[in-house]
């Protein structure tokens, strides 16, 4: 054991955000605010994005996410926390992927009575942890919902690009059950297309110029040459960082895939999905 | 002052024992953490309390073992909104482990660690007086390890990310020193009743 750097002799804890990987906290105050919904889309047959029109809008880093709050004329509230889909280069406005959990009672509402013109209260953004900066390689690893971080990440990828910024490279490996429960697919498998790679379970899947998969859960090989490619394997403050998000037998399965790999685990940030 | 949200009535009979904001998840009880599961076994894992002690001191599986047992019963609620309500854990009193090693009055807060580098810091007076344990079962079954197992921290009265996961240590202080989250955006102490959820709430 090391002694601490602090003189009180007491050996060093580990660390498990370093410095290098923190945020700085830009100290700006997030209150409640009441947005307006300008648009809704339909993702998939489970999921919507709504655009909100935010008056105090500040920029969020990819991965961060807004909490959304309900308010019954009787004082009951109920409160849920989604992932920021838009990148912070679209100024002004934040889009929330949801997905319509059974019985979800936050879910559940927004699919049914929201719309556009609807005021929509919000809070945000939050998370320091589950972050893209945009200086270090990343492989994204997204199953259902949890590619609305990494989607994210990669708008806001583009949009650097488009100003003559060098963001670090990124790979998105998107896993769904199908291709029509595929968030965001036409953008994934077109303009994204370079930088994803498509993991359906329950559908084979082969596109113009794409070598066929076959359905199946996501395997060692759907990871490994962008894990390789992109310096995941690499110990150390040089290598890649891996953002993995989804549900938690998602993640548990990923974690364990990228960790026989020889992913390091302190390269690892998780962020879990689902009904919590 | 908050918009009524047309047509939201949200779920009838609400449980008085859930805190403002949180939901009840039933029977499930999720899994949330920051980084990838260690590898921590029962013969692998220890526990060390130092900081502000008379005797710095390591116990292992059998150690804490040995010392006289403690459950709990009751609620549990995580920041992200859902709670567990009548629930159940088992293990040790943190105030049998402090009462070991001798706690200096210049103590005021403590640090809990993890191998993994997650830490949480709560107030001396949130660990003591029978408001936190080292648990090792949940509901008669050992403690899994996406739960936190082989042994992880219990302090009930505050949001869960307080109740360290894989917990390897507490280092008593005599000054108070953000944890993982406490540096990345949440309140310091964590009060669900409060809702005391994000830095400043």
């Amino acid at each position: 054991m090391t002694d601490s750097a602090d003189g009180t002799g007491l050996p060093a804890l580990p660390v498990l955000d370093s410095p290098r990987r923190r945020v700085p906290p830009t100290g700006a105050k997030r209150s409640w605010q009441t947005g307006t919904v300008l648009e809704v889309r339909r993702e998939t047959p489970h999921a919507a994005t709504y655009r909100v029109q935010l008056e105090q809008w500040q920029p969020h880093l990819p991965g961060q996410n807004y909490l959304v709050r309900l308010t019954a004329p009787d004082g009951y509230r109920a409160q849920r926390s989604y992932s920021a889909a838009s990148p912070p280069e679209d100024a002004g406005v934040v889009e929330l992927t949801v997905d319509r959990l059974p019985d979800g009672e936050v879910s559940g509402y927004l699919h049914d009575h929201v719309r556009p013109g609807s005021p929509l209260e919000v809070r945000g953004p939050f998370g320091g942890w589950f972050v893209w900066r945009g200086d270090r390689p990343a492989l994204l690893v997204g199953g259902g919902s949890g590619v609305v971080p990494l989607a994210c990440v990669l708008r806001s990828r583009a949009a650097r690009l488009a100003t003559g910024a060098t963001p670090a490279p990124v790979h998105l490996v998107a896993a769904a059950r199908t291709r029509a429960e595929l968030l965001y697919a036409d953008e994934l498998t077109g303009p994204f297309a370079e930088d994803t790679t498509v993991v359906l379970s329950r559908e084979d899947d082969a596109g113009p110029g794409r070598p066929g998969r076959p359905a199946g859960r996501l395997r060692a090989e759907d990871l490994l040459p962008h894990a390789e490619r992109l310096g995941a394997l690499t110990t150390g403050d040089d290598g890649a960082d891996v953002f993995l998000c989804g549900s938690t037998p998602f993640t548990t399965a990923a974690e364990r895939l990228l960790r026989e790999l020889g992913v390091p685990a302190d390269a690892i940030r998780v962020e879990r999905f689902g009904p919590s | 002052m908050s918009v009524v949200s047309e047509g939201f009535s949200g779920r009838r009979g609400r449980d008085p024992r859930l805190p403002p904001g949180q939901y009840d998840v039933g029977g499930s009880f999720p899994v949330l953490t920051a980084e990838a599961t260690p590898n921590v076994t029962q013969e692998t894992w220890t526990f060390r309390v130092d900081g502000e002690v008379e005797t710095p001191t390591t116990w292992d599986w059998a150690g804490v073992h040995a010392l006289p047992g403690s459950a709990y019963e009751g609620d549990i609620h995580c920041v992200t909104t859902w709670s567990k309500l009548g629930t159940s854990f088992s293990g040790v009193s943190l105030d049998v482990l402090l009462e070991q090693v001798g706690v200096r009055p210049s103590a005021t807060h403590v640090l809990a660690w993890a191998s993994s580098g997650y830490t949480t810091n709560l107030p001396l007076a949130d660990v003591t007086g029978g408001r936190a344990w080292l648990v090792w079962e949940h509901e008669g079954r050992p403690l899994s390890a996406e739960h936190g197992g082989p042994v992880r921290m219990l302090v009930p009265h505050l949001y869960f990310w307080k109740s360290t996961k894989w917990v390897a240590g507490l280092r008593l202080l005599d000054h108070d020193e953000p944890g993982f989250w406490e540096r990345n955006g949440y309140h310091e102490r964590g009060e669900p009743w409060a809702e005391q959820r994000y830095a400043g709430d």
